[in-house]
């Protein structure tokens, strides 16, 4: 399957080991990453917030971008704000002609390409379940995650407004993360803060709030006995994972729980190791995790795989 | 006609039970009632406390979605119990029982009644929640208002007052003194009109709180808890917007440099290049912004985290130092879109609350009622200068 690739700017750049986990897992799962390396910034919500239209123009053009890529059927990113944003701004034109029209003369005139309505763009939980299927997945697992209890964590921009991301009956992408912890072996475990926000995009302004949402999260996930949170967004990974010291003082508690990005969860099922991808990265060592690979490949006391 | 309504079935639903008076620990109590499927689960809470238990404390009034009383949780979501249908609740439920709980983030006076007054109504005061005219120059007769321009506050005014938003707020999950989505809706309904007198100390009010608009997370929470479609979020958005490109208002919080930062990064890399953001949002967006004192201090508190990342190369020095960009040409690409934009007369935005959908798109949902009665042209991009929000002019 061949995708029109948006990694985002994080996962280049605070997180580069997302970037390369998911360079690792693609081939493992037939998926031919074509990267939109001309492609600008998707805003997060922030540029929005300061022009609309500055973000719709932007993504208008990532969009027009991908409609280039010859033979992908569909547009993939790895980051839930990323989705959010760039879904925000596809809703908005797809559904006026005129101010499509309006972007699209913007776009034209600076890069002679327009946008044609209705680029299918998927964040990669979406892809996993939607294109490559839960049996093909749990076919193609190695290491079953057997005995690892995992968090998951969606954070918003993924999860909602529903209406705005296909959010329904039959498409329940705000459970897709448990289905796929399943489909690889490994025990979901519920836990309140699932589905809220991880306080990253407030970490500038009330800092203490913030640190306050992580904290409490990663609290919820220790009480309902995790092994590890898993999230597919690189800024939610910020918040509990690079902040989790901060956060922690915040919660007034100690925390350590490891934050996987989620093509890091895939990887580990399909055989690759901790360091191949990218784990030693982490501010918070994912030590259980790290240890229930060594456990499966070699018994307990083995090599750690760093 | 056939009468094609369901016949009456049985419905279990669990309440929570809690009077803080009593000292007890919350409870569940249990009961089954018999109705037909179409009724509300209002309808099912009063005939269990007719039926089994007539200590059962619901406040409800107009049963008909308007008066906003009878605001709970039904399966964990935010919803008017009047104005939820008992199949769609028994939809959702996790074990085949309606489960029903008090709203959030308000202090509960007995079972499924909290105290609106503490926090919502609260709140909404502090956002002075009336018309500041200019008594001076009071027309003879009626204010004429633009069409247009009342069209914009159309979405705040469909509020009523129900406290969903407050209820499932995260920001205020974690900070309680966060004016809230309600009371910011409620800001922009007189922001938006034109007869107040008072929208730059409103915003710059707004602005200067440290629990003010730059407080709300982002979560969408606010949007998908409102049964009326107000969207608080996207009028803190426009409240936002309001006072930093209109008014040039700078808030307490780092909120307006961090959105220019923001921009002003991803024009000059494309990328968005993280280490320059965060000094930048405390200290000004500016190369020098990240020598300011509050950027140091922020630099200095994160020190031990900036120290461990380093270690475990999670940030790298170069990734740090030296920004990553996109190809020189569509660099160039996106700094003329953002001449092109930045420097037109009018900021356009789309608010498809009030223009709606084009006809033919696939799957097309239907323009809101509030975009036919205010008579937006479906699929048009009103385009009038000051025909708010689709052609505002820059103040």
């Amino acid at each position: 399957m061949k995708v029109a690739y948006w990694p985002g700017c994080v996962s280049r750049g605070f997180t580069p080991e997302l970037h390369g986990s998911v360079a690792k897992v693609a081939p493992l799962l037939d998926i031919d990453l074509v990267e939109l390396d001309r492609a600008c910034c998707t805003g997060a919500g922030v540029i929005a917030e300061h022009n609309q239209e500055l973000a719709d123009t932007y993504n208008g053009r990532t969009f027009a971008l991908a409609q280039q890529v010859e033979g992908a059927d569909l547009m993939m990113n790895i980051c839930s704000t990323c989705q959010g944003a760039q879904s925000e701004s596809q809703e908005r034109l797809d559904a006026n002609a005129e101010y499509r029209a309006h972007v699209n003369a913007t776009i034209q005139e600076t890069d002679g390409i327009s946008y044609e309505k209705g680029i299918v763009n998927k964040n990669f939980l979406w892809l996993l379940v939607e294109e490559i299927g839960l049996d093909a997945l749990a076919s193609k697992v190695k290491k079953p995650l057997t005995d690892l209890r995992v968090g998951p964590f969606y954070g918003c921009y993924i999860v909602r407004p529903t209406a705005r991301l296909g959010i329904d009956d039959e498409n329940p992408r705000d459970t897709y993360l448990s289905k796929v912890i399943e489909a690889l072996g490994g025990t979901v475990v519920e836990y309140a803060g699932s589905h809220k926000c991880c306080g990253f995009p407030i970490i500038t302004m009330n800092k203490t709030a913030s640190l306050k949402q992580a904290g409490r999260h990663l609290g919820d996930a220790i009480d309902a006995d995790a092994d590890c949170v898993v999230t597919p967004c690189p800024l939610c990974h910020l918040n509990l994972d690079l902040q989790q010291p901060l956060a922690a003082r915040a919660a007034g508690r100690e925390l350590g729980m490891p934050v996987l990005h989620l093509p890091q969860l895939v990887g580990l099922a399909l055989g690759l190791s901790p360091k191949e991808l990218g784990m030693q990265r982490h501010v918070v060592k994912p030590t259980s995790v790290v240890d229930w690979s060594t456990s499966v490949v070699a018994g307990v006391g083995g090599d750690r795989g760093w | 006609m056939a009468d094609t309504r369901k016949p009456a079935q049985d419905f279990t639903l669990r309440i929570r039970r809690y009077d803080p008076e009593s000292g007890e620990a919350p409870t569940w109590d249990q009961h089954t009632i018999k109705l037909e499927p179409h009724r509300s689960v209002l309808e099912g809470i009063l005939q269990a406390k007719a039926k089994f238990d007539g200590s059962i404390g619901i406040r409800c009034s107009c049963r008909a979605a308007i008066c906003g009383s009878c605001g709970v949780r039904i399966n964990g979501q935010p919803g008017l119990a009047c104005h939820t249908h008992l199949d769609k609740a028994l939809a959702t439920a996790k074990d085949g029982v309606i489960e029903v709980e008090p709203m959030g983030n308000m202090p509960i006076i007995k079972d499924l009644i909290v105290d609106m007054d503490a926090v919502h109504w609260k709140k909404v005061q502090r956002v002075t929640p009336w018309l500041l005219a200019d008594d001076e120059n009071m027309p003879e007769r009626e204010h004429v208002v633009p069409r247009e321009s009342m069209i914009d506050v159309t979405q705040s005014m469909a509020c009523i007052q129900c406290g969903a938003c407050v209820s499932d707020c995260l920001s205020m999950e974690v900070d309680p003194l966060f004016v809230g989505p309600a009371a910011l809706a409620k800001a922009y309904r007189f922001v938006g009109d034109p007869r107040d007198t008072q929208h730059f100390e409103r915003l710059k009010d707004l602005s200067e709180d440290p629990h003010g608009i730059f407080d709300c997370t982002h979560c969408f929470k606010c949007i998908e808890a409102c049964p009326k479609g107000v969207a608080p979020m996207n009028q803190i958005m426009r409240l936002r917007r309001r006072a930093s490109a209109d008014h040039g208002i700078e808030d307490r919080n780092n909120g307006v440099r961090h959105e220019h930062a923001f921009t002003t990064l991803v024009r000059q890399g494309g990328l968005l290049h993280e280490a320059e953001l965060l000094p930048r949002s405390y200290g000004g967006d500016s190369w020098f912004g990240k020598f300011h004192p509050n950027a140091g201090q922020e630099l200095i508190d994160s020190l031990p985290v900036i120290t461990k990342a380093l270690l475990r190369r999670k940030v790298t020095p170069g990734a740090a130092l030296k920004p990553h960009r996109i190809p020189k040409e569509d660099l160039k690409s996106i700094q003329r879109i953002s001449d092109v934009i930045e420097a037109r007369d009018e900021r356009i935005e789309l608010n498809l609350y009030i223009t709606g959908y084009d006809e033919e798109t696939e799957g097309a949902k239907e323009p809101n009622v509030a975009a036919v009665a205010g008579g937006g042209e479906d699929g048009a991009m009103p385009s009038a200068p000051g025909a708010d929000p689709a052609g505002r002019t820059k103040e």
